[in-house]
Formats: C-alpha cells, structure tokens, sequence
C-alpha cells in the first residue's frame, strides 16, 4: 500500500473529445474510480487512483474532453477552470497528461500550445499508437518531445500498453520536483488561434511522416451511414432494432427473476409465522426489491447500445442525420446525445445538456429530455403491456408487444419535439446557435471496455434502486398497511389504511381519466420515481388481494381493470410527471426553482390530458 | 437537389474551377484550399457573435491554407453538411459555413 514518506500527487488528463481519454482512465485507474457519471458523454466529475511502483498515490482526475481552454460550455469551463487551479474546492494538479488521437494531432497540438502556456509540468500521451503504426504513420518522438519540452509516452489504453511507462514518466516529473512555469495563458484572439495553427503545422510537418495507408474504411462507410436518405432509414432500423431488443431479448432473464422472487416471497411468507413482519418482509420488501431488479437486464441491453454506437464513433453521425430536423423543433444538433442518454435515464441526459453553450438551448433540451422515454417507465409498459397487450406477430415477423412499445417510445420522441417546438415559439426566438462537430474515425468497440461500461450503469441503476426506491417501498407498505382493518371487516383491509384513504380522496379527480382508487394509490410513490408505481401497484393489490405474487401482477391487473384503463394508464405514463431525483437534478443544473416547476407544471397537463383523451376514446370504443 | 435552395447561386463542380466560393454553397465532390476566413461576413443570426463563430471556425481547423472537400450533405435543404478539412472529418450547418472562402481546384 500506499509508503507514507513518498507523497501524493494529483493527475489531470487533458484532450480533445474522441482521443481516448476515458479508456486512457480506465487502463490507469483500473476498478479505482469514484464515477458521478451516466451514459454518453463525460460530463461528471471522474476521479481515480494508481500507485506508482515507488509508492506513491496518483490521484487522476479525468477532464471533459475540449478542443480549447477558451472554454464555451459549462464542461468546457470545468476543464479550463481546473488546468488553470481556479476550480472551487479543487488543488491544481501536480502534472498534466496530455491525451492525443496519434492519428490526430493537428488540433490537439494546438491544445497542447495552449497548455504550455498554462506551465504545468505535462507529459504527452500519444494514444491509439498501434492505429497510427497500422498506418503507416511516422512520428519523430525524440523530436516532437524536444519540440514540446516534454515527455511522450505512446500508448494503446484500450490494451493497456504504454501504461507503465506513462505512469513511471509522471512519477519521474513529480519526483525531481517540477514546479512547471508561470501561467501566460490567456483568452486567445483570433489571430493568436491562426499563429497557433501555423505553429502546430511547422512542428506537425517537422515531426511527423503522413500516413502511407491513411483510413478509408471511415470515408467508405460514412458513404452509407451519412447517405441523405439511406443514413436515415438506417438510423431509424437501429432504434427500432434496439427497442425490440430491449423487449424480446431481456424477457428469459426477466422471468427468471420473476420467478425466482415469487419463490421467495411465498417461501417465506409460508415458513414464517402469520404477522406483519412477515407481511413486511414478503410484500414489502421481498416483492419491491423484486418488481425493481426484474428490469435490470433490459437497462442493461439498453446501455449496451448506446455504449456501443458511442465507441464506434456512431453518435456524432446520429448528430449529423438529426441535425436539421431537431433544428425544425427549435433543437441543437447536440441535443441529440443528452436526449439519446435520456432514453436511458433523464438525469444524465439533463447532465449532458451541459455540452450545450447556449443557455436557451439548453434549458429548452432540459426541459424536454424527461418526456424521452426513460428505463424507468419499462417497468411500467412492460406490466401493461404484457397484461392488455396480446402477444402475437404482426407481419410475420413482429411481435405486438414490441410494436406497441416502439408506438410509446415513438409518442415521447414526437412529443419532445413537439414541445421544444412550442418553447421556441412562446418563450423565446432566435437561432441556435453554430453547430461545428468532429466526426471521429470509426473505430472496433473495445469488449472489456463496453462490458466495464455496461456493468457500470448497471451498478449505478441498483445503487438508486437500493437508495430511494428501497425505502419508498417500505413507506408505501406502511401506508397500505395501516391502521390495520377493524375487527369483522369485510372489504380487503388496504381500503382501511391511510394509503386506502388518500386514493379515495383524489378518486374523483382521477376518476375522467379511468384510474380506479388502487392506481391513484400508486401514483402517490409514483411521483417519487417511476418504477415504483409498478412495485407500488404490487404492494397494494398483494397486500389488498392476498395473493402474494409479484409475478401475477399483470394478471391481476388484467382482471381488475378495463383495456381504456390500461391504455389510459400507459399514456398518462408517457408524459409522467418525472421522478423526485430529476427535479433535483434540474433544480441544480439550472440553479433556479424556475424551470423544475415549469416541467412538473406541463408535464402534469399534458399526462392528464393525454390520458383523458385515450380513456374517454378508448371507453367510446366499447373497451370501457 | 440544386432546386431545393433557391436562393443559393449554385455551381456545378466543373463550372467552378478555380473560383472562390463560400463553403457554405459548395456542393458534395467540391473541394479546393481556404484563402479567407472572415468575422461576421455572411448574412444571417448564428446565435452567438461574429466575433465568436470565427474563433470557432478557426479552432476547428478552418484556417487559411487547410485543404477541404465537401464529403456530404443532409437531407433536409442539403442541410448540415460534412467536410473533410485536412485529415480530420467536421460536420456543420452551411449557415456557419458561410464565412470560410473556398479556392476551388481546377478539375
């Protein structure tokens, strides 16, 4: 472990977005991180340790990736306020690692410029070394290094290569004590930027051999992907293709734990004596914890994609295709990723919208990204859909579930659009503003590394589900538990207690949207987060049926409610007011109470709306 | 496509041998080396000042003497279009493009 004699050091990896940073991060750091992060971009605060063969702790802390310390983004800013040592709470790192694509130096030494300046003691890490060997692609590194005055070290991060020598370069700066230079870096004009790129070009044609077999599998394929209209039906076949996937691939595993938590559920409801902690344990906790995991493996299959099409480079293209029509609905092309990430959850999308600079884009991003059908609504779909929803194939070849599914995911999407377009009308005009993005070469997904990124989410998906939904379960049995049903009592003892009361009391309001006093009941956690209503329409209809079994949730329901009611439900749920953590979590990205209580204020309506609507036309057509 | 955009004067390939054009006009095939990148030349809001959007331009490369090929083109008003500049692949909106002047190649 750590010597104490030899002292700490603090890292900070500085580069262009697409250079490798993060995988940089991963081969240095190992399982050592402490990740505030979601899906997509870096955007969170990452940190992590190494120690060095001579015993000393290297604290690294990985930057959001940028092309100049004229930050223009709030990320950008954390980036450049870092560097510089002016981040609040933070020390200023000891060395900077400069990352660089060795494929793709010419901005990124233009960068390093800019980070000379700064003074740092910086060592360049020329990433993705063999790509640039594979090209043939010939680099003095006596001479780059004498050029820059500094050591480079090459590196492959998604093999691990190169790591030690990285690390033993920046213990061997810290240890002879470099204290670096003073700071001469200021906001450069556009002038400076022109004699910087002129400089980069001297040093890149002095040292640096263009490739003898450059890429052009990247120019082949961006033929198709980026084809006006081939790119497009492609982009559209893979979301369709990852949402039946979510659907039709994760449903083995799902009735796995299904099964395995109704097991335990009635194992010990039958082994232990009659009482409420066998009731607690049973239908509070056993079948909430249950209601929750069971829709773990589709979360993960989700990521899986993203995680993938956002290694190979795919994401920028998605950008690209997408530009022009979120530009109709008053969107940023960068929009696409925070609301792509929001598919998954609407925190880290909300967290992404930081890529966006401008503040009316952005807010307009934020205020939309909930209405993107996040993970937490499958639990939801999932149980009304397998219980109103035949499964049969349509057209030979898909199935009715998934279709429906496709028909919910596709209502969020339009509706998003449909409300940015709307802000853009009512609250403010004007542009949006430029949209400048690199295409990054495609590049072979890492495995380890997608796997590393996948189990990540996962771990962060279980972390809130052990942290608010856990105790939310256990708040909601005790609602629907007590006061206990008098002596002699003949309706089920829930239409006694407290939760019982509370959904006869907002009965009526609930009433022209068809949610009978059960569902009204669930929608109290429900505003909480949205997959526990699902547990909570367990909890009560186990606790109020007396069944006990979570896995014939679905076939509960479809006895106790009409199909207008299921359908009524799954539209109020398309527009659902969002989970207490993403109010949270724009309260503090916006730093006013402003915009979450105009979120929480319109998504209500239009859920009510909608849900209204779908009843009243549903009940019309004789499924009342 | 050309009809799609009216107001464009558009050249074809052939034609524009060896003239300046916005890179903001010019069409997929089109490449040759920028001679000018100026503040706040081309018409129209692009959310943030002339100032600015230069200093982005130029960050991205787009810098006198950088080689660019236009590579492809949205679907919708051939709108954003995809550059290669240099070595590198940059996609932006012809708006934001217009301030690049493009000596194209003689064919």
């Amino acid at each position: 472990m750590t010597d104490a004699t030899v002292p700490s050091a603090r890292v900070a990896l500085v580069g262009n977005p697409n250079s490798g940073k993060t995988a940089l991060f991963n081969a240095l750091t190992g399982s050592r991180q402490k990740v505030a992060n979601y899906a997509g971009v870096t955007v969170e605060r990452k940190e992590g340790h190494v120690v060095t063969p001579g015993g000393r702790s290297l604290s690294i802390l990985d930057l959001p990736g940028t092309y100049s310390l004229r930050a223009r983004s709030p990320d950008e800013a954390v980036t450049r306020d870092a560097v510089l040592g002016k981040l609040a709470g933070e020390i200023p790192p000891d060395v900077v690692v400069a990352v660089a694509d060795a494929t793709n130096l010419r901005l990124v030494l233009r960068l390093i410029l800019e980070l000379k300046a700064v003074g740092r003691p910086m060592v360049l890490a020329l990433n993705m070394y063999d790509i640039a060997q594979r090209q043939g692609l010939r680099i003095d590194l006596d001479g780059l290094a004498r050029e820059l005055g500094c050591p480079i070290v090459t590196t492959v991060a998604t093999r691990k290569r190169g790591i030690e020598e990285l690390v033993a370069k920046v213990d061997a700066l810290i240890g002879e004590g470099a204290l670096g230079t003073a700071n001469s870096w200021r906001e450069p004009s556009a002038g400076e930027i022109r004699d910087a790129h002129r400089e980069a070009q001297r040093i890149l044609k002095a040292h640096v051999r263009p490739p003898e077999r450059p890429d052009t599998f990247t120019g082949k394929v961006d033929g198709v992907l980026l084809h006006p209209i081939a790119g497009l039906v492609i982009l559209f076949a893979l979301l369709f293709v990852m949402f039946q996937a979510v659907f039709t691939w994760a449903t083995p595993v799902m009735d796995l734990i299904k099964g395995a938590f109704g097991w335990l559920g009635a194992f010990v409801a039958a082994h232990l004596p009659a009482g409420i902690v066998t009731s607690f344990i049973s239908d509070g906790l056993i079948s909430g914890v249950g209601s929750v995991l069971v829709f773990l493996p589709q979360i993960l299959i989700l990521f899986f994609f993203i995680i993938l099409l956002e290694d190979f480079g795919y994401m920028a293209r998605a950008a690209f295709l997408m530009d022009k029509i979120m530009g109709g609905a008053g969107l940023h092309g960068r929009a696409f990723i925070p609301l792509l990430s929001s598919f998954a959850c609407a925190i880290p999308g909300i967290m992404a919208t930081r890529v966006i600079d401008q503040k009316r884009d952005r807010i307009t991003t934020i205020l939309v990204a909930p209405l993107m059908t996040c993970s937490a609504r499958i639990p939801v779909y999932t149980l009304i859909i397998g219980a109103f929803i035949p499964n049969r194939q349509v057209w030979g070849v898909l199935n009715l579930p998934g279709l429906v599914m496709f028909g919910l995911y596709a209502a969020g999407i339009v509706s998003a659009l449909a409300v940015s377009f709307v802000i853009r009308r009512v609250m403010w005009r004007g542009t949006a503003e430029p949209f400048l993005m690199e295409l990054p070469t495609y590049k072979l997904p890492d495995a380890a590394n997608v796997a590393r990124n996948v189990l990540l989410r996962g771990r962060i998906f279980l972390s809130r589900a052990g942290t608010i939904i856990l105790p939310l379960m256990v708040v909601v049995w005790a609602l629907s538990s007590f006061p206990g049903a008098p002596a002699g009592a003949t309706d089920p003892a829930i239409n006694y207690s407290i939760a019982g009361m509370l959904g006869h009391l907002l009965q009526p309001v609930f009433q022209p949207i068809g949610f009978n006093w059960q569902m009204t009941v669930a929608l109290i956690p429900g505003f909480a987060a949205r997959e526990v209503a699902v547990a909570a329409l367990g909890t009560v209809y186990a606790v109020g049926g007396g069944d006990g079994a979570t896995g014939a949730l679905g076939a509960t329901l479809a006895h106790h409610w009409s199909i207008a009611t299921g359908l009524s439900f799954l539209a109020w749920y398309v527009f659902a007011p969002q989970c207490a953590s993403t109010i949270a979590v724009v309260k503090r990205e916006t730093n006013s109470w402003l915009w979450p209580t105009v979120m929480l204020v319109y998504m209500t309506a239009l859920a009510y709306l909608a849900a209204f609507a779908t009843y009243q036309t549903a009940a019309a057509a004789g499924l009342g | 496509m050309h009809d799609m955009a009216p107001t464009t004067v558009t050249l074809a390939p052939a034609a524009a041998a060896g003239r300046v054009v916005r890179l903001g006009q010019a069409q997929p095939g089109d490449r040759g080396v920028i001679v000018d990148v100026r503040a706040g030349d081309a018409a129209g809001d692009h959310g943030v000042h002339a100032d600015e959007l230069h200093r982005r331009l130029l960050e991205f490369g787009f810098v006198e003497g950088a080689r660019v090929e236009v590579l492809h083109q949205g679907a919708i008003r051939r709108d954003p279009i995809a550059v290669r500049l240099d070595d590198m692949r940059i996609a932006l909106r012809r708006r934001d493009a217009g301030d690049v002047w493009v000596l194209l190649d003689a064919q």
